[in-house]
């Protein structure tokens, strides 16, 4: 029941913003968002991470067809959720400032995204999973279209057409895959985990799989639509985007790839894995040259994220325990930062590195706080960035020496982009053209102070998490550990 | 009381975090006497817990914090370790930290931001004890990562300049790339040991043969994290340019404590580059072509924390020799010496600024003794001590260095002779050049001139002190009296080098070594002082392979063109051309194609996105379902 609750919540919220006023219906949201919070806390009080399916619903949806509108828990659902539940009421928080011309329709697709979100993060039904998959897509592509910048028309469409051809492949796979349902066709997830697959049909499955998701994270060399649709859209939208939606692909490839086509892994992870590490340097190298400072961190969410798609196909349990961690920390930390570019774009007025400097002699708290999302970006120990990095790199190692040392260049690299940009953006002579900008509004401290505990608080006692993802990543290994 | 052993980080960690709240609310007198507290009772811990494991028969104790990273079989515990290594780290750290954490409160008074300059250095000392106490290879690299931040944070404490920025900047990332390197051997230490604790991994490694492949490979991999934090070739050009962080910084984190981290580390996996002869013996001659590589740029450097810097590169090249060749416990005794004699030296040059009104170049100096009584005394010792003169400290640790080094390899020995004459070169004209001659700076510094305070002359008396006194820890064999530092540290070594030298030939080598020190004194007063020659003002005036040296082998400019450069050409050439000029335009090439077909289907179609979608998804079905049912 609970997770119709956590579904239901924000999906009967969203409509009633249009009926609340103008300038209270923020607060409606926040409330709402708050009480998803409350909820997932509570969910986690009842949770056993042992037990596989729990909090679950399943009903008939096209019984037909063999559509059931199954969802429920394990610890990797529930650690997915918690992150949306979490980052959302900061969103909505960091949207307060706003001049917002229409709030109603903002808040309403904020909340039936944060539905949608839930959706796919709980679905064990193929078809339902595809919906939620696909719902997602449709309150994002309003608030980039709406709300975006200058170009918003033809980077949102790009943006639009690109992740919805790769979702049309995976829908193919799942239909795929329930026709090779033995006797009455079904959607359930536990039958395509027990499908028995010719090695071409996983070959090919793989790549549907792989290419949906790699869009979605997205990949090198499908990642274009990204650094365009994080520079163009609205910052909620921006942190809506890198904060949680990439991590629907992430997501999809542990639960719905890893246990379904592990021959076709075992086959082509070896290529997808060489190009995630392309696009970990790749992307790190583009982040060098980039002018806005908004654009210079969808790149380097590019290197982060694709780390943690390569820890995925390590196929061990520190890279996907790694994997698990850094999905949660990128999500909380790349929030973060472009929350630090929202700050810098709001009081200067420009997010160009060219024309920015000397903030540090500002105000001393945003320096700070700055300088933490700075360092669990690089991965400094004690924050939640290492202990991530330290388990993807890990597993990799395992999986390879060679790309584990490929994919470690990010350890330089990062910090050098970073650097650079901290330094154009903070040192120097304080800039007479700033004075303005003197220490942060009480909703600014509220949501970096939050961002900075997480930050801390993960890269110094993970282990609760752990215990929480253990054996839900351990049932994804025995399906792959059987082929072999 | 060893339990209690994590008071000694708390502490300073207690004190950056009161600091860093209270900010600008404190007077500098204050968050000078916190920061300075803190790190003193860290010293006192430090002190019972040594007094207990000086006890004979101790032995190491863990004390775990609690479960840190747990996943699989990769036990990670945030878990302190002490024995007789740490110990001996853990007093120089807390005791050489805060006397340069009292000379800091004189030396940064006029400093507005002094609060947050103490804050840095105390968060500096925790995660430097946090280096030296972790009972695996992870806490370690917590704390080496930490300290990187801290000499980042500091060396580019005065953030309006650009220059400093960039020094900051080279440093943490310089670092970086050694610490790729470290991390990848954590890696092949957990794939082959299946642990990363030390006491698990070095029992484990007990029943390797000498010169296993995968030990060997780990030894390379933590070396080159070793290149990095203490300033090897080829990664030790970051350590010059950190001199641009104030004073009682490069004391505290670029001479005495931080840039040792890497020896540390090695002494600390000694059982492994035991078992690994290969790594040691390019561990043996990074450090020897280091040490005579800085040691010839710092002849020709004019900025005395400059020819502090190199001379601290160099030195740092001595104790890799010493790990190479296997006296690890004759490395660890420099590594403390060394912290002595740097420390007073780089607080002696940081009195000489100070009174200089912010003055670095010595060509601008001279005559400093009579004004400036305490710091040229104190300053002297530290001279006559890294020169090697008898009885003071670095005599006894060089000394022993050069004749287990003999022992070794007499080649290498020669070439280690020969660093050492030059360190007696650079390091006495420094010594002439600032306090004697005339002074040759302008009227207004001549009349600022003057006496630091108390806070900054006791620290220097103190060190001085110990720079003359510390080396009877470790008297040469031929004496005949027990050698306390290589006692105490026999049960952490495992298998101890054979590296005697006969009586008469340690003899020898400590006689020569101290004759030449004695000429090379009488030459470069003659030179320096008698007939008054200075350095060249003019750069123009420097010709052939001086000017090289002036230049430092133009090893930046070096770098610059072979690896800077290049990659941020390679990054702008492939945003260009790759990624805007190829993946983008088939990306955006595709889309136009469709564009083109749809805009023939417009005309059947409603337009609306929702309902493509809502005809490809069935469509799809259709397709797949037809194929099925032929």
């Amino acid at each position: 029941m609970l997770t119709l609750l956590l579904l239901f919540i924000p999906l009967i919220a969203s409509p009633l913003c249009a009926v609340i006023s103008r300038d209270k219906v923020k607060y409606f949201a926040l409330v709402v968002s708050l009480l998803q919070l409350a909820a997932i806390v509570y969910a986690f009080t009842l949770f056993k991470s042992d037990i596989a399916n729990q909090f679950g619903v399943n009903y008939w949806w096209i019984q037909s067809l063999g559509i059931a509108f199954k969802a429920g828990f394990d610890g990797i659902s529930i650690l997915m959720v918690a992150l949306t539940n979490f980052l959302i009421p900061l969103i909505i928080l960091s949207s307060f400032r706003n001049e917002n011309e229409n709030p109603k329709a903002f808040y309403g697709l904020i909340l039936f995204m944060q539905f949608a979100l839930v959706g796919v993060f709980t679905a064990l039904d193929g078809f339902l999973f595809y919906v939620f998959w696909e719902l997602a897509l449709i309150p994002i592509y309003f608030i980039c279209l709406m709300w975006g910048g200058k170009d918003k028309v033809r980077i949102t469409l790009k943006f639009f057409i690109y992740t919805l051809a790769g979702s049309l492949l995976m829908l193919v796979g799942l239909i795929y895959l329930y026709l090779q349902t033995p006797g009455i066709h079904t959607f359930d997830i536990q039958s395509f985990y027990n499908v028995t697959l010719t090695p071409e049909a996983q070959g090919w499955l793989f790549w549907a799989f792989f290419i949906a998701f790699a869009i979605k994270i997205p990949i090198f060399p499908l990642h274009t639509w990204q650094p365009d649709t994080y520079t163009d859209a609205p910052t909620q939208g921006t942190m809506l985007l890198s904060g949680i939606m990439l991590k629907m692909g992430l997501y999809g490839m542990i639960r719905w790839m890893l246990p379904i086509v592990p021959i076709g892994i075992n086959e082509w992870g070896h290529f997808a894995m060489i190009l995630c590490v392309i696009s970990i340097v790749y992307s790190s190298l583009m982040a060098f040259v980039q002018k806005d400072f908004k654009r210079l961190i969808a790149y380097s969410s590019i290197a982060h994220v694709g780390l943690i798609a390569a820890g995925i196909l390590s196929l061990n349990i520190q890279g996907l325990q790694g994997a698990m961690i850094q999905m949660l920390s990128h999500g909380v930390n790349v929030v973060g930062m472009f929350f630090i570019v929202d700050i810098i774009q709001r009081k200067m007025k420009t997010r160009n590195l060219a024309e920015l400097g000397g903030l540090a002699n500002n105000s001393p708290i945003f320096t700070i706080l700055f300088m933490i999302v700075l360092l669990a970006s690089i991965a400094l120990p004690l924050t939640n960035g290492f202990v991530g990095e330290f388990l993807l790199l890990n597993g990799i190692y395992q999986y390879n020496a060679w790309i584990a040392a490929c994919a470690g260049l990010t350890v330089i690299l990062g910090s050098v982009y970073m650097l650079r940009a901290y330094q154009a953006i903070m040192l120097g002579e304080p800039n007479a053209k700033y004075t303005e900008f003197t220490g942060l509004s009480k909703i600014e401290k509220i949501i970096l102070v939050s961002i900075v505990s997480v930050i801390f608080i993960t890269g110094i006692y993970p282990k609760p998490i752990f215990m929480v993802a253990q054996p839900a990543l351990e049932d994804i290994l025995v399906h792959i550990k059987d082929i072999y | 009381m060893i339990q209690l052993a994590w008071l000694i980080p708390l502490f300073p960690l207690l004190g950056f975090l009161v600091i860093g709240m209270l900010n600008k609310r404190l007077p500098v007198s204050l968050s000078g006497a916190i920061a300075s507290l803190s790190v003193f009772l860290s010293f006192v811990v430090s002190v019972i817990i040594f007094n207990e494991i000086h006890q004979v028969g101790s032995v190491p104790e863990r004390i775990l914090m609690f479960d840190w990273i747990n996943v699989g079989d990769l036990n990670i515990p945030f878990s302190f370790l002490i024995d007789r290594l740490s110990v001996i780290m853990l007093l120089v750290i807390t005791g050489v930290g805060f006397l340069i954490h009292v000379y800091s409160i004189g030396y940064m008074q006029h400093e507005q931001d002094h609060s947050r300059f103490f804050s840095y250095l105390n968060l500096f000392i925790f995660f430097m004890l946090l280096l030296v106490l972790g009972a695996n290879y992870i806490v370690m690299f917590a704390g080496w990562e930490g300290v990187g931040l801290c000499s980042y944070l500091l060396i580019g404490f005065w953030f309006k300049y650009t220059e400093y920025n960039n020094a900051a900047k080279k440093a943490f990332i310089m670092n970086r790339i050694g610490d790729l390197g470290f991390l990848l051997g954590i890696f092949l230490i957990y794939t082959t040991f299946g642990s990363v604790s030390y006491q698990e991994v070095f029992n484990a490694a007990k029943g390797f043969p000498d010169g296993d492949a995968a030990i060997t490979a780990i030894t390379l991999l933590l070396f080159v994290g070793a290149m990095g934090k203490s300033a090897q070739i080829p990664l030790y050009t970051w350590l010059p340019d950190a001199m641009a962080g104030p004073t009682p910084v490069s004391a505290l984190i670029h001479a005495a404590t931080m840039v040792t981290a890497g020896i540390y580390m090695v002494i600390r996996s000694n059982v492994l580059y035991t078992l690994a002869p290969y790594s040691s013996e390019i561990v043996a001659i990074v450090g020897l072509v280091t040490a005579v590589f800085a040691a010839t740029i710092g002849l020709k450097q004019n900025d005395i924390k400059k020819v502090l810097a190199y001379s601290t590169v160099s030195q740092l090249g001595y104790m890799f020799v010493a790990l190479g060749v296997g006296a690890y416990d004759t490395a660890l005794f420099h590594v403390v010496m060394h912290a002595f004699f740097k420390a007073l030296l780089f607080l002696g040059a940081g009195s000489v600024i100070h009174a200089m009104s912010g003055e670095q170049d010595i060509r601008y100096m001279g005559g400093l003794k009579k004004k400036l009584p305490i710091t040229h005394i104190t300053f002297l010792i530290g001279t006559l001590a890294i020169a090697g003169v008898f009885p003071f400290a670095g005599f006894f640790s060089k000394d022993e260095i050069l004749s287990k080094v003999y022992a070794f390899s007499p080649f290498m020995f020669v070439v280690l002779m020969f660093t050492s004459a030059l360190t007696a070169i650079y390091m006495f004209r420094l010594y002439w050049l600032t306090f004697y001659g005339s002074f040759r700076g302008t009227e207004q510094q001549r009349t600022h001139l003057h006496e630091s305070p108390s806070s900054m002359t006791m620290p220097l008396i103190i060190l001085a002190l110990l720079s003359t006194i510390g080396g009877f820890l470790g008297m040469p064999e031929v004496f005949h009296v027990p050698h306390y530092f290589s006692e105490f540290l026999s049960s952490i070594i495992y298998r101890k080098a054979e590296l005697t030298l006969p009586e008469s030939s340690e003899l020898m080598v400590m006689g020569g070594s101290l004759t030449m020190v004695v000429l090379i004194i009488i030459m470069t007063y003659n030179h320096y002082v008698k007939k008054a020659v200075m350095p060249e003002t003019n750069e123009g005036e420097l010709r052939g392979f001086q000017k090289v040296l002036s230049h430092k082998y133009y090893i930046d400019e070096i770098y610059s063109a072979l690896i800077t450069k290049p990659i941020d050409w390679l990054a702008s050439f492939s945003y260009k051309r790759i990624e805007l000029g190829v993946i983008d335009r088939i990306v955006n090439g595709s889309g136009y194609i469709l564009n083109g077909i749809s805009s023939l289907l417009r005309y059947v179609q409603t337009g609306s996105i929702g309902t493509y979608v809502f005809g490809m998804v069935i469509g799809i079905i259709l397709l797949v379902a037809l194929t099925m049912i032929h």
